[in-house]
């Protein structure tokens, strides 16, 4: 390991260059991340009963009352698919999307004991809460499965088999844009605290943009069907659940446009991200 | 010189900083702010009874650092607080960025601003270790392969699966520093973090950073106020004043340079032989202040300076603030600022009334001090029947002095301390059964 450190040179300049995106030191400690996931997973359930139970627990609580206000009282259907299930997945997929966005969200004012001591990748941080998110909706899709053999053994869903390999396409691709989102917030927090009060009011307004507990197919307006069709999360879901319950509107050329905002918002946060972290702790 | 390798080399380097409050704090206080002066109004956003001057101004707490470590040197960085230290060494950390100048670091960079940075109570001491190994730069292998050292170096093993929540703030600091000083970097940089867990423990701390720099030709930057660790520790020492390096070179040389900034900052003059106390330091505000010591004055003498085996003489206005059955003073003497070395704990000074002066002389008998300089601190106190006292003035110190050494020995202050005690009493025995053989 000397050997490999003594040619380690760092050059410290006070002038900055805008794509300096710094990935390259951000693998070499690939380590800390899997422990900072790890660590975000052994402390949130420490100390309570019920443990992991509880990433079960939440969704199955709020799928059984969407069901009930959504379903039951407001009456929309879910395009033939069992009510609960489709809850479920539209929950596991959103969940992770929105923790992706409002856990980053807080990264530089959080951690600011943390940066302000000691030096390594801040990206390390926000890379590790969308992996935590990953395992979550893993775990959470455990879920969703029981329910679906369920289903399948009653006939009520066909699934489609085939689009379950854009599953992890999608995760990487909710991850980015939750994460870009976030990184952007938390960069700008670090001024100003006015957006974190907005994130969880914002995250909220945007699910209901989302076409997360009624299907896309029961808009017929046309352009209410273009401003959810304009919102990149759309898409995702929409994809998701066409896997998984084999239901979904999808159109390419929106898919191609949310890809395109996401990679944008992506590399306009780490740039932001990676300005920020310079200096952040003269201001936070 | 110039053939040694370079560890650090800092060129042109400012710092600046914001004064005043940076931005409203929220983006419609800044709006505010903003809208006020497009009227011409007056800020509302302003806080009240500041100097307005310093809103918006700037001050640099590095103005132009040029300096050059190399491999394997022990370098000790002191000044007094706010001389930009600490900001030297978040830079060199990479916490913050500079605002000016380059800054060039060869090798992996160990830092211990603080340890047990990241440290998470909830986890076990071992999953800590994993944790802070990888923040401060170790990879997985590395720390496995270093495991066992750092338990055995931290004293902890018994308790290194348990959550370190339930760590004595000792144990906890003892694992983090254990973690930090495994890290193989090339250079090491600490902020007084030595200033935590036993002796025992303190002690092997510092002879695991000499080793670090004599053996392994490791770089230290080490940054302190406890002169005797740079002593220790440090083979050459930087003063840093306001922002500026002011002296680069021997320790010893460096000390007695910070020692007269300090003492100059609290208005002392080097060899002054008369005081008047204000509620200024040296005054301590800690003390109840039932008495004062409002004037002191050094027998005979022009400058502080004795010989030694000269008697120490000066005379005291005392003041009781209230009525004392029996007041007491001590006197305790320090060398070189901070290492004490002996006290006289407890002498009467009677009964007073309040609001009753007495003028005091005091023949002060310290014929054993070596050469150095001193501080005389002057604590007046009353006791209680079990011996515990209450201090009512402390002056830290009453004032300095120096002493000259006509020993007959060169006197070797790194082990034999301070203080001279009197010659003890040889008889030499030729011939008796000295042992009843």
């Amino acid at each position: 390991m000397s050997e490999l450190a003594n040619t380690q040179h760092v050059h410290i300049s006070s002038r900055h260059r805008l794509l300096e995106l710094n990935l390259k030191e951000v693998w070499r400690y690939r380590d800390l991340i899997v422990l900072f996931t790890k660590r975000n997973f052994v402390v949130s359930y420490k100390q309570t009963i019920l443990g992991p139970a509880w990433i079960f627990l939440t969704p199955l609580f709020s799928s059984i009352v969407q069901a009930f206000v959504f379903g039951g009282i407001a009456g929309i259907k879910t395009d033939g698919v069992p009510q609960l299930l489709f809850y479920l997945c539209g929950n596991a997929v959103w969940n992770f999307f929105s923790t992706c966005l409002t856990g980053n969200a807080g990264t530089f004012t959080e951690n600011a004991y943390v940066f302000g001591k000691v030096y390594f990748p801040r990206l390390t941080t926000p890379i590790s809460n969308v992996l935590t998110n990953v395992v979550r909706f893993g775990i959470q899709m455990i879920l969703v499965m029981l329910f679906l053999v369920y289903f399948l053994a009653a006939g009520a869903v066909s699934p489609n088999w085939i689009a379950w390999l854009m599953i992890p396409v999608e995760l990487l691709h909710l991850g980015l844009l939750g994460m870009g989102c976030g990184i952007i917030v938390s960069s700008l927090t670090t001024k100003y605290r006015d957006l974190t009060v907005l994130v969880g009011f914002g995250v909220s307004l945007w699910m209901y943009l989302t076409p997360v507990v009624y299907p896309m197919s029961t808009l017929n307006v046309d352009w209410m069907r273009t401003i959810l069709m304009l919102n990149p999360v759309t898409m995702p879901v929409e994809v998701m659940r066409y896997a998984v319950l084999g239901v979904g509107t999808i159109h390419l050329g929106y898919y191609a446009l949310s890809w395109a905002v996401t990679l944008l918002v992506a590399l306009l946060g780490v740039m932001i991200f990676n300005k920020v972290e310079r200096t952040f702790m003269d201001t936070v | 010189m110039d053939n040694r390798e370079i560890a650090i080399q800092l060129s042109g380097v400012k710092k600046r900083y914001k004064l005043g409050q940076i931005g409203g704090g929220t983006l419609t206080a800044d709006l505010q702010s903003w809208w006020a002066r497009v009227r011409g109004k007056e800020d509302p956003n302003i806080p009240l009874f500041t100097d307005q001057r310093l809103v918006g101004k700037t001050f640099m707490a590095l103005n132009g650092i040029d300096l050059t470590v190399y491999k394997g040197e022990a370098l000790g960085i002191i000044g007094r607080n706010g001389a930009g230290k600490s900001t030297m060494l978040k830079l060199l950390c990479r916490v913050t960025a500079p605002t000016e100048g380059e800054i060039d670091i060869y090798g992996r960079i160990a830092s211990m601003l603080e340890v047990g940075t990241g440290f998470n109570g909830e986890m076990t001491g071992r999953e800590n270790v994993y944790l802070n190994g990888a923040i401060l730069g170790m990879t997985k292998e590395e720390i496995d392969s270093k495991m066992e050292d750092i338990i055995e170096f931290s004293e902890v093993r018994d308790f290194i699966d348990t959550p370190v929540k339930r760590y004595s703030s000792g144990m906890f600091v003892k694992l983090a520093f254990s973690v930090a000083a495994h890290l193989d970097s090339e250079i090491m940089i600490m902020d007084e973090v030595l200033a935590v867990g036993d002796m025992a423990f303190q002690k092997k701390c510092l002879d695991k950073m000499r080793d670090a720099a004599k053996k392994e030709g490791r770089t230290v930057l080490y940054v302190s106020h406890n002169m005797n660790t740079i002593r220790r520790l440090c083979d050459r020492c930087v003063v840093l004043d306001k922002g500026k390096l002011i002296y680069d070179g021997d320790v010893e040389e460096a000390i007695e340079l910070y020692m007269r900034e300090e003492s100059a900052g609290n208005g002392w003059v080097e060899g002054q032989t008369e005081f008047r106390y204000t509620d200024a330091p040296p005054r301590s505000p800690w003390a109840i202040g039932g008495a004062r010591i409002n004037r002191l004055k050094l027998l005979d003498k022009d400058l502080a300076l004795y010989e030694t085996g000269e008697p120490i003489r000066f005379a005291l206005r005392v003041e009781g603030k209230k009525d004392f059955a029996d007041l007491r003073l001590r006197i305790e003497v320090l060398y070189g600022g901070d290492t004490p070395v002996g006290a006289v704990p407890s002498m009467s000074l009677g009964a007073f009334r309040a609001g009753q002066s007495k003028d005091i002389t005091v023949d002060f008998d310290a014929s054993g001090l070596t050469t150095g300089k001193y501080r005389v601190d002057l604590v007046l106190f009353e006791q209680d029947e079990i011996g515990t006292s209450y201090d009512q003035e402390l002056l830290l110190p009453a004032f300095r002095m120096e002493v000259k050494g006509t020993e007959d020995i060169t006197w070797n202050a790194k082990s034999w301390g301070h203080f001279r005690f009197p010659d003890a009493a040889i008889t030499i025995h030729e011939g008796t059964a000295l042992w009843n053989e």
